[in-house]
């Protein structure tokens, strides 16, 4: 994720003061189209908050946090506790996090340590491949195909349960991971290779003291970054996971993510309503873990970075 | 006690089962959708208007509405996202706004897409008055599609020599007249594979969609920018959980899930295959 400023643009000076007009307004407009991104940004912050906002006053939002019940299409008495939902995105999102890490890391090490060129010339597309596979997709595999399989091994209490939308995020996550991990073992020189193998390691050993340990940070954001992408997946939990809104911590159950409570509850809320409110709370909740995942998997490659 | 011969072989084993055990889930979920996606598959199946609702006929306004959608991403997102990453490879200076640039856009990359919905709904949809149209969807999918198209652009160009733009420099050629007539048109190839794997990704986005106004059922197509629309990914999510007959509808849902996967598989590989080209036509 190193992004070097300025990699292309070695021989650009301080002359912007005295550019023809027709450079000039080239520069703003190029510059203009720049700021949408910081603007975009802003954007989803600021209209999260505003969103959000009046569900402040109008509910308890001690209650909001602490609350274990979440029933908000109740008539008189909606409640809006948001650990079911909390409890469910981590649970799908951990449960994945511990399938695909393994298998994850070992696809890495064998695609940047082991395999052949030519091997590799056909893994590496299959990777893409499946990391370019809508998230629906995977989504209605898990309700059609995985549910069944899982039915017939686990006997769940529910057919749609949190382990079936863990293993289609583990999917899922394992070509992110693999990505990133796999770039950031070939960033490690060769020549610290070379100098493990001459002392006699073999080459087990060599990617076990050396290269992973040389790669550690690349590998930790890896691992951090594809996390965040499961905390924010919606439509593969909405469709594996069964959408039971109870609080607990079976797999074999049905729950329900916070994406998924957004992505649902909208089809029958009324609009400007308390309910509608609080759902732009889910959505500020859930962008402020995702943005501090994302910033820590930043932190991580910028502080741990080995430079050779 | 194993032998460090053993171990090794061992652990490389293991390896070599987790990278098998990927590609088997690809092949198998590859192999499910087109198995029992070809069943229902027709020229009728592609080209009809949905009857009944939608348990009968095609999907026709869910692949031109999928289109549509793919059409106002290019039309917004790819000539931002082009300049934007001409901005900060060619002319931004300062590292403090580099820096925030940099940050603004690897955090929209990580923004889950239901809360790109959020902004279409509360900015597009409420605020400016578009309603649940065509154009609030397409609006927000050109925000969600923007980052990644800014970095892949920014990559490609980041790719060309310094060695290219001294040589224009000396020739005389302005800063705009080097970029315009000796970088882009070596950057080109990067920055089209970059296109096509972000309209690809926006092809295949559900959740942001299901906020700004997608239809469940339409007998016609969307004629203006404010029209409602139906559009693949939603399709295949809409009659694999809330169609009136679950079990009877299985074959429509295969095979709308086959048209997607075709779709969004077809643009990645093509980028793919162009990204291969271009990296071996130029070694620098």
């Amino acid at each position: 994720m190193a992004w070097k400023i300025g990699k292309g643009g070695r021989c650009r000076g301080r002359r912007n003061k005295h550019l023809p007009p027709r450079e000039k307004a080239i520069q703003l407009a190029l510059a203009a189209a720049t700021w949408t991104s910081v603007i975009a940004l802003a954007a989803v912050i600021g209209e999260l908050i505003m969103g959000a906002l009046p569900a402040f006053s109008s509910i308890d939002i001690i209650a909001f946090f602490t609350g274990t019940v979440w029933n908000p299409a109740h008539p008189l008495y909606p409640l809006y506790g948001v650990l079911p939902l909390f409890v469910g995105t981590m649970m799908v999102s951990f449960g994945a996090a511990l399938i695909a890490i393994p298998i994850g890391l070992g696809c890495s090490i064998w695609l940047a340590e082991v395999a052949s060129p030519r091997v590799k010339a056909i893994f590496k597309p299959a990777i893409e491949v499946l990391a370019g596979i809508p998230s629906v997709i995977f989504g209605f595999f898990a309700l059609v195909v995985l549910s069944e399989w899982i039915a017939g091994v686990f006997d769940p209490v529910t057919k749609l349960n949190a382990l079936n939308g863990a293993i289609m995020l583990a999917v899922m996550m394992v070509p992110i991971m693999v990505t990133l991990a796999e770039d950031a073992m070939n960033a490690v020189p060769l020549s610290l290779r070379e100098a493990s193998l001459a002392l006699g390691a073999t080459r087990w050993e060599t990617v076990r003291h050396v290269v992973v340990p040389a790669s550690l940070s690349g590998v930790v954001a890896a691992i951090v970054l594809a996390f965040g992408r499961a905390v924010g997946e919606t439509m593969t939990v909405l469709m594996a996971t069964g959408n039971a809104t109870l609080l607990h911590f079976d797999f074999l159950r049905s729950v329900q993510t916070m994406t998924a409570a957004i992505a649902i509850d909208f089809g029958e809320v009324e609009f400007g309503s308390e309910h509608y409110h609080v759902l732009f709370l889910v959505g500020l909740v859930l962008f402020t873990i995702t943005f501090a995942i994302n910033l820590l998997a930043d932190w991580v490659t910028r502080r741990f970075k080995e430079d050779y | 006690m194993l032998g460090r011969k053993a171990k090794e072989a061992v652990a490389f084993t293991l390896f070599r089962g987790c990278a098998l055990l990927v590609v088997l889930a690809l092949a198998v979920i590859l192999g499910y959708i087109l198995t029992g996606g070809l069943e229902r598959m027709s020229v009728e199946f592609l080209t009809g208007m949905p009857r009944r609702a939608n348990t009968q006929g095609g999907i026709l306004p869910a692949i031109v509405g999928t289109f549509y959608l793919m059409l106002i991403v290019l039309a917004i997102s790819v000539p931002i996202g082009v300049m934007a990453a001409i901005y900060l490879v060619e002319y931004e200076q300062s590292s403090w706004m580099g820096r925030v640039f940099r940050l603004a856009v690897y955090n929209l990359a990580g923004v889950p897409s239901i809360v790109y919905g959020l902004l279409g709904l509360g900015i597009f949809v409420a605020y400016l008055g578009f309603g649940f149209s065509l154009l609030s969807a397409g609006l927000t999918l050109s925000i969600m599609t923007l980052p990644l198209m800014i970095s892949s652009a920014r990559e490609a160009i980041a790719a060309v020599p310094g060695a290219v733009r001294e040589a224009s420099y000396a020739l005389g050629a302005t800063k705009w007249q080097t970029i315009r007539h000796h970088v882009l048109p070596y950057a080109l190839p990067g920055i089209f594979t970059g296109i096509i794997l972000s309209v690809s990704r926006a092809a295949g986005e559900t959740a942001p969609l299901m906020l700004t106004g997608v239809a469940m059922s339409l007998q016609r197509l969307p004629d203006n920018l404010f029209d409602s629309f139906m559009a693949l990914p939603y399709h295949v999510f809409y009659m694999a959980t809330q169609s009136s007959d679950l079990q009877a509808t299985r074959p429509i849902q295969y095979a709308t899930a086959l048209v997607l996967l075709l779709l969004v598989l077809g643009m990645n590989l093509f980028a793919i295959v162009l990204r291969k080209r271009y990296r071996d036509k130029y070694r620098w």
